[in-house]
């Protein structure tokens, strides 16, 4: 086997990784555009604010210090404790609904039945406001994320040695695979699962569903929206507190994590903005097309490509089918 | 009554008295956004040494020091926003933290006779004050970094490197490819083999980057990053079990952030610097208690001795050096732009005059002049130690080739000149 084919196949595994963790933020996008049609643009920030709010808890910093101190004259920075990474996960989680409690109690509650365009430019407010408040409340700097199990088990990073010692016995060549990407592989797995387990078997996913295919039926049945967008957004928020951690895991959470919605972009357009599935695919068709490109155009053309060939492969999709792979078709007949 | 007659008179005199405007430092900072965790210390360094001039020694010369903040959160359109908006506040000297705001602001500046002060970044050309009288980039610029970092693999490789192969991985923009002029002219010199591989913006995904570096096993690797990107490549580099101690960031890839986030992994990395680091200089004392205890910081007081808190308070000293030669040149304590340009243009600094400030071998002692407004050029390199949380300097501040640099500086700022129009000067 040539080396180029070795390094293609290495190239080809680490873009199915990098498409989950892209797929991993699309996934917020489409479950909120589904149920409600708005495309929320804050959905990164949100990833950004979760993994922040995330940090915080665990290692019990006082949320808001520098505003306090500089109105109070104190000098509060530290609770003092260091939670459990689930507990603060958990108390996490609960923040994330209280965020999705007042994103639809405030904005979105005043604003049914108008215009997507209005919806979406109020995602955008939205997202502004929330990395203004993710600021104040944590500050700006980098903070290390320690997702850990035990004291001396926490969330892997770096070269897995099994994938690498076995694929060097059959190619002569070690294959790099991080053992962050296979951990979020596997929480993107379960996230899913779960996901459509909730949707399918619960009562609450039941109406989702019911939301998402029809709001004027799911309505004249006795479900009620504002519920059901709530939950949407606390679910999303949910997903993009796991992004958040896939992500931060990586550079540490810092301000530019709210840029990866950058990268759920040609996903969606690949994949559809109402399919989980297509999310997915989306997500690795994306991560291997760009990764495969740059292996073997890139040189040629001074490397780089990444961001650009995404968005290229999403149009090209577009072209042929532009509801995406996964996508409803909607047909609006005058 | 007396008492009255005498506050009256009192009253008189000071009113008589000229006023006595403060010295003004705009500091373009960025504390909000992606890059706000370089921004920050930067700009707490900056202020807290202007800080420190006023309350421990009354100012400069007698005039206080004023430093207006203006947040630029990295974004050109908003830093000339900022210069616009400060620069009818009697600013003395503009220093923003940022290439792209540096490049809008030359020609604003030349026209409105301020001082543009670019350590370490903006256009490396400017060294040539021949052609760029308004801008200064010493001690060191770009392609002095670059001419550094060979020169510390020519002394750890016995001062051979022929055949060796060095990537330079560096953030796609104008910032990003710099060096890689400086370093084709270096490889044909010392006849080692140059792999560029460029970042896009942000950088927070480097995977395709870090697999060619795996495949092409370069004996060296190279960064010219900032923000994101810097935590991500050392993070990969420590995954691809890349030996840390061969590789090499510009003095932007230098931060205790950049390192902190690969743990225990990132220790053997090492970066150019032109300044000293860490906080045990006598200087820190007087930090603390005149600024951080007094409750007086720019920030939170925990920067202190970080490498980039440490180059904007270096700035900040050179700043406020010049401004008292400035004085002292023109005789008069509220001094202009114009006098600040003049003892810019003959600033030096000597070894005795850091150790009196208490900043003994902070950086290197250097002269300024008309023509050369780029300093020495000198540098050293510095390593992370994980353990310990703290850089070390491993080398002498040392120089960078010339014999290289000089030629490329006089070609670009030529090219300058002549697309602009502009006589060269200092003749």
């Amino acid at each position: 086997m040539s080396d180029n084919l070795i390094y293609a196949m290495e190239v080809t595994l680490n873009g199915l990784m990098a498409g989950v963790l892209y797929a991993l933020v699309a996934l917020g996008f489409v479950l909120i555009y589904k149920a409600s049609g708005i495309f929320n643009f804050a959905q990164g920030v949100m990833a950004l604010f979760a993994a922040m709010t995330l940090v915080g808890i665990e290692k019990g910093q006082v949320p808001f210090s520098h505003l306090i101190n500089a109105v109070l004259g104190t000098e509060v920075h530290h609770f003092g404790w260091h939670l459990h990474s689930f507990l603060a996960i958990a108390f996490t989680v609960v923040v994330m609904i209280g965020l999705a409690w007042a994103v639809q109690q405030v904005i979105f509650k005043h604003l049914v039945g108008q215009e997507p365009i209005i919806l979406f430019m109020a995602t955008i407010g939205l997202a502004y406001f929330l990395e203004g408040v993710a600021d104040l409340m944590w500050g700006s700097e980098i903070k290390n994320l320690d997702i850990c199990l035990t004291s001396n088990l926490c969330m892997p990073q770096g070269i897995n040695e099994a994938i690498d010692q076995t694929t060097y016995e059959w190619f002569g060549y070690g294959f790099f695979i991080d053992n962050l990407d296979i951990t979020a592989t596997i929480v993107a797995m379960v996230l899913v699962a779960a996901l459509v387990a909730f949707s399918q078997y619960t009562k609450q996913g039941r109406a989702m569903r019911a939301v998402a295919d029809d709001h004027q039926a799911a309505l004249s049945v006795g479900i009620s929206l504002n519920f059901i967008w709530v939950l949407v957004w606390s679910v999303a928020g949910f997903v993009a507190l796991v992004a958040g951690i896939m992500w931060g895991a990586k550079s540490g959470v810092q301000f530019s994590l709210s840029l990866i919605a950058l990268k759920a972009l040609p996903v969606l357009m690949l994949g559809g903005f109402t399919s989980i599935p297509g999310a997915i695919v989306g997500g690795l068709i994306i991560g291997v097309g760009e990764k495969l490109f740059e292996f073997a155009i890139g040189p040629m053309v001074g490397g780089a490509t990444e961001n650009w060939f995404a968005y290229v492969l999403a149009l090209l999709f577009l072209v042929f089918r532009p509801q995406g792979l996964f996508g409803e078709k909607i047909i609006e007949r005058v | 009554m007396k008492l009255k007659l005498a506050t009256l008179a009192l009253g008189s005199v000071m009113a008589a008295a000229p006023v006595m405007a403060d010295l003004v430092f705009p500091s373009l900072s960025y504390r909000t956004g992606p890059y706000a965790a370089g921004g920050i210390p930067y700009a707490d360094g900056y202020a807290d040494y202007f800080t420190l001039i006023n309350e421990r020694d009354g100012g400069i010369g007698g005039v206080m020091a004023k430093v207006i903040e203006c947040e630029t959160g990295y974004n050109t359109e908003k830093g000339v926003e900022c210069y616009e908006a400060t620069k009818g506040e009697g600013a003395l000297v503009y220093n923003p933290l940022s290439t792209g705001i540096t490049y809008q602001l030359i020609p604003k500046v030349t026209a409105d006779g301020i001082a543009l002060y670019t350590p370490g970044y903006g256009r490396t050309s400017a060294a040539n004050g021949k052609v760029f009288s308004n801008v200064f980039n010493f001690p060191a610029n770009y392609w002095n970094a670059a001419s550094l970092a060979v020169n510390h693999l020519l002394d750890v490789n016995g001062g051979d490197i022929k055949g060796k192969k060095i990537a330079l991985v560096y953030h796609n923009s104008a910032y990003g490819k710099e060096p890689i002029k400086t370093l084709e002219a270096l490889s044909e010199k010392h006849g080692f083999e140059l792999l560029a591989i460029p970042v896009d913006h942000p950088g927070q995904e480097q995977k395709s980057q870090w697999l060619q570096i795996r495949r092409e096993k370069p004996d060296n690797v190279l960064m010219w990053g900032w923000g994101v990107m810097n935590q991500v490549a050392i993070q990969e580099a420590a995954n691809i079990r890349y030996p840390m101690e061969n590789f090499i960031g510009v003095w932007w890839s230098g931060a205790e952030h950049d390192v902190t986030p690969a743990g225990d992994k990132a220790t053997g990395y090492k970066a150019v610097t032109f300044h000293n680091v860490g906080s045990d200089f006598p200087v820190f004392d007087d930090v603390q208690k005149y600024v951080v205890d007094a409750g007086k910081a720019a920030g939170a007081g925990d920067n202190v001795g970080k490498a980039l808190y440490n180059r904007g308070f270096y700035a900040a000293m050179l700043m406020a050096e010049a401004a008292a030669a400035a004085q002292k040149a023109s005789g008069k304590a509220d001094i202009e732009a114009s006098d600040m340009i003049a003892a810019l243009e003959s600033f030096s600094i000597t070894e005795e005059r850091m150790a009196e400030l208490g900043m003994p071998n902070f950086g290197p002692a250097f002269e300024v002049s008309c023509a050369n407004h780029g300093g020495p050029g000198t540098g050293a390199i510095q390593q992370w130690d994980a353990a310990a949380g703290t850089w070390s300097l491993i080398s002498d501040f040392g120089p960078s080739d010339m014999d290289v640099i000089q030629p490329l500086i006089d070609a670009d700022s030529a090219a300058y000149a002549a697309e602009n129009n502009i006589a060269e000067r200092c003749n």
